[in-house]
């Protein structure tokens, strides 16, 4: 159902490098899963609306008023990597 | 503050220690509360027994991912008096590691604390420990985390089920008073079930997901892990309510009570074919089914009723829940917190490779399976299509609950199994969440009590009924559980 390729392409959009070894068991469990789950197919639905959210909030928003947020030195310093009060990463076109 | 007890040695001390062992969260408060129990000193044998496993890693339960080496303070005279809970690694707790099972966060210390657990603490909590669980809450076998598999206290060899699993271990086992989980599936109800303790997932919305390392949004919940129903009652009533911090939390419309009931008359129970039939196990009919005759006994109206999609649950479980995990997992990137690996070239090259060698295999399986569902060309066919069956199964259950109160259902359809049976095997896993996924999806309340045994292991019986009847479910739910007095010492380390 879904081939080693495509398994590939999934994974580029994911962010997630995936090693030679990894690519033939994850398209087999892959087509196992969606397999099963393409049973809703079945169903007819076209007049049924989706459902996004069990509870039915809208609008619950917090005023709008300024206020002190996480220090910077606390949000910098989980971080693997920082420099000059930021988080420091590799350059995008090495 | 009394003298500590330590002077009494021998046979006086063990019967000390077997009797405070034996104490419900609500009995230790209540035993603090008249001044006839010191908090520091249950604190200290809870932290010690707590310590032992963890120092014992594999050898022993693997409950905890990590242990208070003091207690955090003096507790004020709130009404949990410093009973020592025990919370899952996914909860943010501040300056203590909270890495949701994955080595994707080692090292994580949160800046902050997760609402519940501040509201547990606030309430006069005392935090014990982190448990061990499936990574990113993603398994029904505690087999998937960074810290390695947690054994079942009933049967070493075999799992305690998952996510929570080293929560529900950890209380089953006495190693903790009581437990805090999460569910998006079934992940507090079905460990519940598998180690014979009580389980209660709230209505969505109930309690705040704020500082939750996040699974699936529409799903997770928190909630108690407990020896006795009492104390789930006991929880949850100081953990709900609405929170500025997570837009989808609710003021509960009622105070949660303790539950009293001693009888089931006039209530009616449901019982749904398409979740206690076919793929439930022998040993756990049988059980269960033995359990609904007690029910019956103490004045309960037993009634068949039809949850036609519920045999589609599951598979609209299975796009949903890995759609939402793909996006909430996308921000671990090793950017601003946890793993990054050394030597990336640049910064795509950094984010993949970070990624790879910070999730597990069942993660990385979710996060394909979610990006695959939400990705062009599929949306209409996996996402659109499970939320419209998400509909269907809300509208079976409304449907359900004009016709009786609660709906009853065994919790899983076996026992514990094997650790490694299914591991290989990603669906036949998944499976192991049939009967708790249709609530989830719902966003209604449920709750796992044991009702018996099968081949000597724990079955778990769930009771789900309409958002936000947590107090009449909690009262039926305890009224079966004086009935069937279930023991489960046994579990005890």
């Amino acid at each position: 159902m879904i081939d080693r390729d495509e398994v590939l392409h999934v994974a580029r959009l994911a962010r997630l490098a995936l090693s030679e070894d990894e690519l033939e068991p994850m398209a087999r469990e892959l087509s196992a899963v969606l397999e099963h789950v393409a049973k809703i197919g079945e169903l007819n639905l076209e007049e049924v609306a989706p459902t996004f959210h069990v509870v039915d909030v809208t609008g619950a928003l917090r005023p709008d008023e300024p206020r002190p947020c996480l220090p910077r030195e606390v949000a910098l310093a989980q971080a693997p990597a920082v420099s000059e009060g930021g988080f420091l990463v590799p350059s995008p076109q090495a | 503050m009394r003298a500590p007890q330590a002077s009494l040695f021998g046979l006086a001390c063990e019967a000390k220690m077997s009797d405070l062992l034996s104490l419900s969260a609500a009995q230790a408060a209540d035993a603090i509360a008249a001044g006839s129990l010191s908090a520091s000193e249950l604190f200290e044998v809870y932290r010690t027994r707590a310590a032992a496993d963890r120092a014992a890693g594999a050898d022993g339960l693997n409950c905890f991912t990590w242990v208070a080496a003091q207690r955090p303070g003096e507790s004020s005279p709130a009404p949990l008096g410093g009973v020592p809970l025990a919370v899952k690694d996914l909860f943010c707790t501040e300056g203590v590691p909270s890495q949701s099972g994955s080595r994707i966060l080692e090292g994580y210390e949160p800046p902050y604390t997760a609402s519940a657990v501040a509201r547990l603490c606030a309430a006069g909590a005392s935090l014990l420990a982190k448990t061990n669980q499936d990574e990113f809450a993603m398994g029904s076998s505690n087999e998937n985390s960074a810290f390695g598999a947690v054994r079942n206290p009933w049967d070493r060899t075999r799992v305690p089920g998952g996510s929570s699993g080293g929560s529900a271990a950890a209380v089953a086992a006495g190693l903790a008073p009581w437990a805090l989980g999460t569910d998006t599936g079934g992940s507090i109800r079905q460990p519940a079930a598998l180690c014979g303790i009580v389980g209660l997932k709230p209505t969505y919305g109930a309690v705040s997901r704020y500082g939750m390392i996040a699974f699936a949004s529409s799903l997770d919940q928190a909630g108690p892990l407990t020896r006795d129903v009492r104390d789930a009652a006991l929880m949850l009533g100081h953990m709900v309510g609405r929170d500025e911090c997570d837009a989808t939390s609710l003021a509960f419309p009622h105070e949660i009570q303790l539950p009293t009931a001693e009888r089931l008359d006039g209530v009616r129970l449901g019982v749904p074919e398409e979740l206690s039939g076919e793929g439930v196990h022998a040993g756990v009919l049988d059980a269960f089914r033995a359990a609904l005759v007690r029910a019956e006994e103490l004045g309960a109206q037993i009634s068949d009723v039809r949850l036609p999609h519920a045999p589609h649950a599951l598979s609209a479980y299975y796009v949903i829940a890995p759609a939402e995990a793909s996006s909430n997992l996308a921000r671990f990137d090793g950017v601003r917190y946890g793993l990054r690996v050394a030597d990336a070239a640049e910064l795509s090259d950094m984010y993949t490779r970070t990624r790879h060698d910070g999730f597990g295999a069942e993660v990385k399986r979710r996060i394909m399976l979610g990006t695959y569902a939400l990705s062009s060309g599929y949306y209409d066919a996996f996402y659109g299509r499970a939320q419209r069956v998400r509909t269907k199964i809300a509208e079976d259950f409304s449907e359900a609950f004009q016709q009786v109160d609660l709906i009853a259902t065994p919790t899983a359809p076996t026992v514990a199994f094997k650790l490694g049976d299914k591991t290989s095997d990603p669906l036949s896993m998944y499976l192991n969440d049939f009967c708790t996924v249709p609530m989830s999806l719902a966003g209604i309340p449920a709750i796992s009590i044991p009702c018996g045994l099968s081949d000597g292991l724990p079955v778990g019986l769930q009771l789900a009924g309409p958002a936000f009847s947590e107090n009449r479910m909690l009262d039926a739910a305890y009224a079966l559980e004086q009935a069937l007095a279930f023991d489960g010492s046994a579990a005890r380390v």
